[in-house]
Order: structure tokens, then C-alpha cells, then sequence
């Protein structure tokens, strides 16, 4: 059922586009309506849940330690997993944003016969995890072209990059191979390993074939079904430039792929998706670990309440603390 | 409610929202020019019904090229409304009708950032203006 629902939900989109566009002729609002109103609710949902992460003071030092901290000069610090300086930390985090570093050090546990425990490496989540995003990456930065006027430069480049191959016509794009294998990866992972089967949710499986079917409707659009691309690109500048029109024949295939992508766009600030945004801002990463060199004072500390050292609570109860038998510092 | 650390999060939301915006101020308005392929004058119609034409010419050439390459067959095609052409050939049978690169096939490529190899084995002809 966790799987089942959100694979319905996702072809649901589709019929629903398609009846939309194919049967009541509603071209404007799938091309123009709810493009707008998902891309508002996007941007504007994502910053909202940013400033409301950053309502939450986070004043101690929480930084998952994963090896020697700061010590005697003698002890050799581990400085990226364990930083303890600006340029520590700046280099925890761009590599595990960049390259999921974190990832990397991904390990199975196993049961042998015995029994027994065994732990291994498991990079295939990391391999495929990278591979996902950046050829999602490229292609989000390749459509760019259908929606400037003047492509520049370095959209020719990835262009070329990415059908360095020539094969066929339209070209093959080497992302989109990738791009589908991968997230079938990242599926087959939840359904397959029992353990993750386990704790896997709709709200993981939502996503997953919705990104799947955005990928596999673009590329049915591109090499099998076709569609008007100078026609799209009118639209699509339109929409960029405040002025959009429908104008000659695009294809029922287009206005269900922009629709699901409408969908994944407006349901994203509320999903686990914003780990775009929670990436950047999670502090067992993004803190430095300076406890030792620097004194957090937490932002909720009630400035009435003032420090009681240990020195103060003995001057205050020394005479009960020498009947009681209890020994103290000062006689 | 007080926000912390503004001074990070407030650029990191910044760069966001210039990234996301992208189209919007890049374009800044200017739609740019639509494509006006121009239309061969000795002919109505060409070897696919324009609709075809429009999205899919390239998986057509792309057939012609390995047609003829590959398989040597240069054989005569006919068009929707039956008018025979000689040869599968660009610079003999295409460019007969469309007869500038640059004012027919460059018109829609440009504008889509599409960029076809075919020069890179055909010698394109020189066009003045
Ligand atoms: C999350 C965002 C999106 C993803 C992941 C995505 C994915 C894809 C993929 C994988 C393809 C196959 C060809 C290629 O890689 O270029 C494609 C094609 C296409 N997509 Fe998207 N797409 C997205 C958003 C959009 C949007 C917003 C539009 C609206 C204009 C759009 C319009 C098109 C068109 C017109 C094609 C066909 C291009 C061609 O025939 O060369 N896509 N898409």
C-alpha cells in the first residue's frame, strides 16, 4: 500500500492532466496558470520554511564528531570531521553538499551464520545518490534554453557535453540515461532492502515516481512522441517574460510533463525534498567544535537568573553543609 | 519571534531566489525575436506534412544519412502529395527547395540552441548577405 498509493497518486496526475488539456481544452491553465502558481508556491514556500527554521536558536555546540577533536599540540586534529574553525567547517560543508561526504561512509550490517555480525562498506548509495542529483542538476540547467531568449554561452557547452556521444537524432543526452537509472536505483533500494522497506513511507515513494515520470515524459517528448519545441520555447519565454501565449500545435505529452513538474514544485517546500535547503543549515554539520575556546551563552537564559558558581551555593550553605558532615572547600 | 544567524541564512536565501529567478531577469523582459524560417517559393509541399516536419525532419534526415552512408540506397522518395524527388541528399535534394542554411535551418535552430553536426561532413555552400 506505501508503494501502491503514491504510484496511483502519480498516474492520477497524468490523467488528470491529460483529460485537462486533451479533452476540456484547458491549454492555459496547465500552461500558464499553474506553472505561475507552483513556481510562486516554491520560491516562496521554500523561503518560509528557511526563516522559519531560522526562528529556532540553536545555541550549543552540536557538531556530530566523527574524529580527534582540538587537543594538545601533540594530537593531531582531524579538521574536517571534526573542524574547529570557519575554514573546518567550510570544508566539511561544501564537500558533503558537493560530493555527499557523509554518504561515502555509508556501511551494511550483516547477520552471518554463527551468527555472525558483520559490517562492511556500502558505496552504492553514495554512487547513485551523486549520479541522481547532478544529472538532475544538468538537466534542470539544460532546459534553461526554452526559457531565455538568448542562450548563453555555457548552455551551448553542457549541450554539447552532455550529447558528447552524437548518437541518433535529436541527440542523445548521456543525463537522461543516467538520470533514469539512477532513480530506479534509489527505488528498487527502498523495495528491495527490507530494512529500508521497512521505514520507507509514501512520502518517500511520492517523490520518487513523480521525479521518474517527469524524467520519463520528457524523454518520451524528446525521442519518441515529439512535440513543437520552437511552439513550447514561445510559451515558455512568455512565461519568463511576464507575457505569455499558447500559440500552434504543442503536443498533450508536453502539458503532462510540466504538470507534474507544477506538482513536484508546489509540493516540495513541504516535503522531505527542502533537505535542499535543510543541507546547508543542519548544525550537526555546520557548526564548529569550539567549546573549548569559546563561550555559547543559550539566547533564552532568563538575564535575571545569575551564574551561581560553586564557591557562591558553599558561602551560601556552609553551615548546613559542616553540620550535615559534609566536607567543604573552604572551613 | 527573533531569527538567528541572518547573516548567513539571509545571502544563502538571496543566491536562491537569483538562481531560481534566472529566466526572469536574464530575459528581463525582452522575449527576443520568433523564428521566421523562410519558405522555399518552388514548392508546397515538402517530402512530410508540415506538422511532421516541425518536430521530427531530424529523425527523417537522420534515417536518409544512415540510408545513404551506410547503406548506399540514394533512392527516389515521394512527397504527401506524391511529387517525386530524385535522390535522399541535403545539398541536392533539401536545398533545392530550402535554399539558405542560414535564413531556413539556422532561423529555428538558433532560437532553440539546437546545433546540428551537418557540417562537419558536408561542405556548407557560401551565402552572401
Ligand atoms: C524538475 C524539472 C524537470 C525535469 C527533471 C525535466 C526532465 C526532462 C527530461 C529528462 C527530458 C528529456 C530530454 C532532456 O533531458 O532534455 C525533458 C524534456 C523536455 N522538457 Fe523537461 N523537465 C523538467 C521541467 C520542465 C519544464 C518546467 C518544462 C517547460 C517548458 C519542460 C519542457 C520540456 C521539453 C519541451 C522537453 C523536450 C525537449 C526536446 O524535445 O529537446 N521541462 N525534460
Amino acid at each position: 500500500m506505501r508503494v501502491l498509493y503514491p504510484f496511483i497518486a502519480v498516474l492520477a496526475l497524468v490523467a488528470i492532466a491529460f483529460l485537462g488539456v486533451k479533452v476540456a481544452g484547458l491549454q492555459y491553465l496547465f500552461g500558464v496558470v499553474f506553472p505561475y502558481l507552483a513556481f510562486a508556491m516554491f520560491v516562496g514556500g521554500f523561503i518560509a520554511k528557511v526563516l522559519g527554521w531560522a526562528k529556532s536558536p540553536v545555541p550549543f555546540r552540536i557538531p556530530t564528531t566523527c574524529g580527534q577533536a582540538n587537543s594538545l599540540k601533540f594530537i593531531e586534529q582531524n579538521k574536517l570531521d571534526c573542524p574547529s574553525t570557519f575554514w573546518g567547517v567550510t570544508g566539511r560543508m561544501l564537500l558533503e553538499v558537493f560530493l555527499f561526504r557523509s554518504l561515502f561512509r555509508n556501511t551494511k550490517a550483516e547477520i552471518h551464520d554463527g551468527p555472525k555480525l558483520v559490517y562492511g562498506s556500502s558505496k552504492y548509495l553514495w554512487l547513485f545518490g551523486l549520479l541522481f542529483h547532478y544529472s538532475f542538476l544538468v538537466i534542470v540547467i539544460r532546459h534553461m534554453r526554452l526559457f531565455v531568449g538568448h542562450v548563453p554561452g555555457f548552455l551551448h557547452t553542457l549541450e554539447a557535453g552532455d550529447a558528447l556521444f552524437q548518437v541518433g537524432a535529436p541527440l542523445l543526452y548521456q543525463s537522461d540515461i543516467i538520470f533514469v537509472l539512477a532513480a530506479t536505483f534509489l527505488f528498487l533500494r527502498r523495495l528491495i532492502n527490507a530494512n529500508v522497506r521497512y521505514i520507507s513511507l509514501p512520502a518517500d515513494y511520492f517523490p520518487l515516481f513523480l521525479i521518474l515520470a517527469i524524467g520519463i515524459t520528457g524523454i518520451l517528448m524528446r525521442y519518441v512522441l515529439r512535440v513543437d519545441v520552437v511552439n513550447i520555447k514561445q510559451l515558455a519565454v512568455g512565461l519568463a517574460t511576464f507575457s505569455p501565449v499558447i500559440h500552434g500545435e504543442i503536443g498533450t505529452v508536453f502539458f503532462i510533463h510540466v504538470f507534474l513538474v507544477c506538482t513536484l514544485m508546489a509540493y516540495f517546500p513541504f516535503s522531505k525534498l527542502m533537505h535542499m535547503g535543510g543541507v546547508w543549515m543542519s548544525p550537526t554539520r555546520n557548526m564548529a567544535n569550539n567549546s573549548r575556546m569559546v563561550r555559547h551563552i543559550n539566547p533564552w537564559n532568563d538575564p535575571n537568573i545569575k551564574p551561581h558558581s560553586y564557591a557562591d551555593y558553599e558561602d551560601e550553605f556552609r553551615e548546613f553543609m559542616t553540620g550535615a558532615n559534609i566536607p567543604v572547600e573552604k572551613e | 519571534m527573533p531569527m538567528y544567524d541572518m547573516n548567513k541564512i539571509l545571502p544563502g536565501l538571496i543566491i536562491f531566489a537569483g538562481l531560481m529567478t534566472f529566466p526572469i531577469w536574464y530575459n528581463s523582459g525582452n522575449a527576443g525575436a520568433v523564428p521566421k524560417p523562410e519558405k522555399p517559393t518552388n514548392a508546397k509541399e515538402c517530402v512530410r506534412p508540415t506538422d511532421y516536419m516541425r518536430t521530427s525532419h531530424m529523425v527523417l534526415l537522420n534515417e536518409y544519412r544512415d540510408a545513404v552512408v551506410r547503406d548506399g540506397e540514394r533512392g527516389a522518395i515521394k512527397d504527401a502529395g506524391g511529387v517525386e524527388y530524385d535522390e535522399k541528399s541535403l545539398m541536392l535534394g533539401c536545398m533545392k527547395c530550402h535554399v539558405s542554411a542560414k535564413k531556413f535551418c539556422d532561423e529555428c535552430h538558433t532560437y532553440a540552441a539546437v546545433k546540428p553536426y551537418c557540417w562537419e561532413c558536408h561542405i556548407q555552400p557560401k551565402e552572401t548577405n
